[in-house]
């Protein structure tokens, strides 16, 4: 620009005008805004889900490799084809959703129960002093504490039922949410609760606005972990209590199949077990957690 | 050469002849530790910042000035002495932004506003006026990662103000800042500060930052915190802090400052 010499003369003269701090202001703000891109689909699609395939296939070929070179007898090791054809007996028989659909329903409902249960319990633990002084250590020992410990003590309290079960599930999960939130309420920043106090954010108005927002990754982390502790455990119980009157789920199923010394029928039970409980994973907490991480910028997009 | 103006604790500053001060802080002392072993951070400060008066904190490090800043905001208390703001809790923006990353530029002022009891269908509008009045109109739905930091620090802006008071205290706003958006935001917060008639406490350790912005620089001195001196500027605004007026003023401050600081070495 031809006139840029005298507009910064008479500038220095003057100490500057409005408007040219306001040019310089929107010039800056175009510079330094920050771009933030995510990535294309099939870019994703070869990053993110490629890679896991391939390790898949790869463990599914050495599977293979082995039963071909009988490393070992076909009663101990069966080949995939053999576990394909058990689930396909299990899909014409009409028992395969109704096998994962009874431990799916009691893991999540014990798990939802372990959250109402677990959220204020982590509240009570992080904010008042001499309640964490008491239960802090309690939670986290029962934390590194397996859940099937429980079951041969929730069998003599409750009896071989759906109680027990979800007795095994909640001293599984409760803690590890309790403890989830607590870790995430510790790791907020105090700047946000001065900031917060500032503008008027204090008791359960700052509880609510500053605090619980301000720790949902670590909550969000914990419930993950809740979710795993819950299925472990609920496959510990189910594999462990045996009564016509529970219903046949995946933990019973892997324990029937053994019974009956089918292999084909325990490695079936095994992979629909690490199937639901990845599946659960990726499709509810994986969502939530991305989307929470990315809102904050917590998430490195295209890196 | 600006005359220069000295207090003693019993003759408080010049807002005080016209009507009650904006924000009176009176003989306030504050120690921290427990009793035997306690520290001495503020020493019977006495200021007072009249309406409209935009004062400058200045001092070195362990001066207490953000530990004032802290007791005007009402979030210590002292541990004597009385510290009174008429117009209710005053807003305050910190070194860091402080914005909520979990909502976005406009929903961290709207949640301001709902805080300050402004009923909700007047929320959005005001907080795009405010968006506005601190040039980012734009940027009502933006995350704050998604910011610069001199948005981020123009977003926090106009938070504070959302809380609707009148009396604005900042403590180091602009610190973590480069110099060319340092300048800049000079400039808005003293045109926001005459546009809306705000009085302003304002803390850095940049001479002449305090100089570019204030009209009435106050220096304390360290361990423990004493008003030492100060200073009115009657340079016009909006100034320059390359000017000449605002070099020659900033030497002389500085100067006083280094021997506030090198009495801390003799011993």
């Amino acid at each position: 620009m031809a006139s840029t010499d005298t507009t910064t003369k008479t500038a220095s003269a003057h100490g500057g005008t409005v408007a040219d701090f306001a040019s310089v202001g929107s010039g800056l703000d175009a510079l330094d805004a920050v771009v933030t891109q995510r990535n294309s689909t099939t870019e994703t699609l070869r990053q993110k889900v490629l890679p896991p395939l391939l390790g898949v296939v790869l463990v599914l070929a050495l599977w293979q490799g082995a039963y071909s070179l009988h490393v070992t007898s076909e009663y101990k090791l069966p080949s995939p084809l053999d576990v394909w054809r058990a689930a396909e007996d299990l899909w014409y028989q009409g028992t395969l959703f109704s096998i994962i659909w009874t431990s799916v329903w009691r893991g999540l409902s014990g798990f939802l129960v372990a959250l109402v249960i677990g959220t204020p319990i982590g509240l009570l633990v992080a904010r008042v002093k001499p309640v964490r002084a008491a239960l802090g250590p309690v939670l986290s020992g029962l934390q590194s504490l397996p859940s099937v410990a429980w079951v041969p003590a929730a069998v003599i309290w409750l009896g071989i039922n759906d109680s027990m079960m979800y007795a095994v599930i909640l001293l599984g999960a409760v803690p590890s949410i309790a403890n989830g939130l607590v870790a995430g309420i510790d790791q907020v920043p105090p700047l946000f609760l001065r900031a917060g106090r500032t503008i008027g954010a204090t008791g359960l108005t700052g509880a609510r606005h500053i605090l619980l927002p301000a720790a949902l990754p670590g909550y969000l982390a914990g419930l993950k972990q809740g979710w795993a502790f819950s299925w472990r455990s609920l496959m510990a119980a189910e594999l462990v209590a045996s009564s016509p009157d529970l219903g046949l789920g995946l933990g019973r199923f892997l324990e029937n199949q053994r019974e009956f010394s089918d292999m084909a029928g325990v490695l079936l039970g095994i992979i629909l077990i690490l199937f639901v409980g990845i599946a659960i994973e990726l499709l509810v907490f994986t969502p939530v957690e991305r989307r929470v991480l990315r809102n904050r910028g917590l998430l490195g997009t295209g890196k | 050469m600006t005359p220069a103006l000295t207090t003693s604790d019993d003759a408080p500053g010049v807002g005080t002849r016209d009507g009650s001060p904006a924000v009176r802080i009176s003989h306030v002392h504050k120690s921290f530790g427990r009793p035997g072993a306690q520290t001495h951070v503020l020493d019977d400060i006495s200021l007072d910042v009249a309406p409209g008066e935009f004062v400058t904190l200045l001092g070195a490090s362990g001066c207490g000035k953000s530990t004032l800043l802290n007791l005007v905001a009402g979030l210590d208390k002292p541990s004597s002495g009385s510290i009174e703001v008429p117009g209710g809790r005053p807003a305050l923006m910190f070194q860091e932004h402080a914005l909520f990353p979990w909502l976005t530029a406009g929903k961290n002022i709207e949640l301001a506003l709902k805080l300050a009891g402004v009923p909700r269908p007047e929320r959005r509008p005001e907080a795009e006026r405010l968006l506005e009045l601190v040039r980012l109109q734009d940027s009502y739905g933006k995350r704050v990662h998604e910011l610069s930091g001199g948005m981020r620090q123009r977003v926090a802006l106009a938070r504070a103000l959302a809380q609707g008071s009148q009396v604005l205290l900042m403590d180091e706003p602009f610190a973590a800042l480069d110099a060319i958006t340092r300048d800049v935001l000079h400039n808005e917060i003293t045109r926001i500060w005459a546009e809306r008639n705000l009085s302003v406490l304002f803390v850095t350790h940049n001479v002449r930052e305090a100089v570019r912005l204030a009209q009435r620089v106050v220096l304390l001195s360290s361990r423990p915190g004493r008003v030492a001196r100060e200073w009115r500027i009657d340079l016009p605004q909006p100034r320059r802090i390359e000017s000449s007026g605002v070099a020659d003023l900033s030497i002389e401050i500085t100067e006083e400052l280094r021997g506030e600081i090198r009495r801390h070495g003799q011993h």
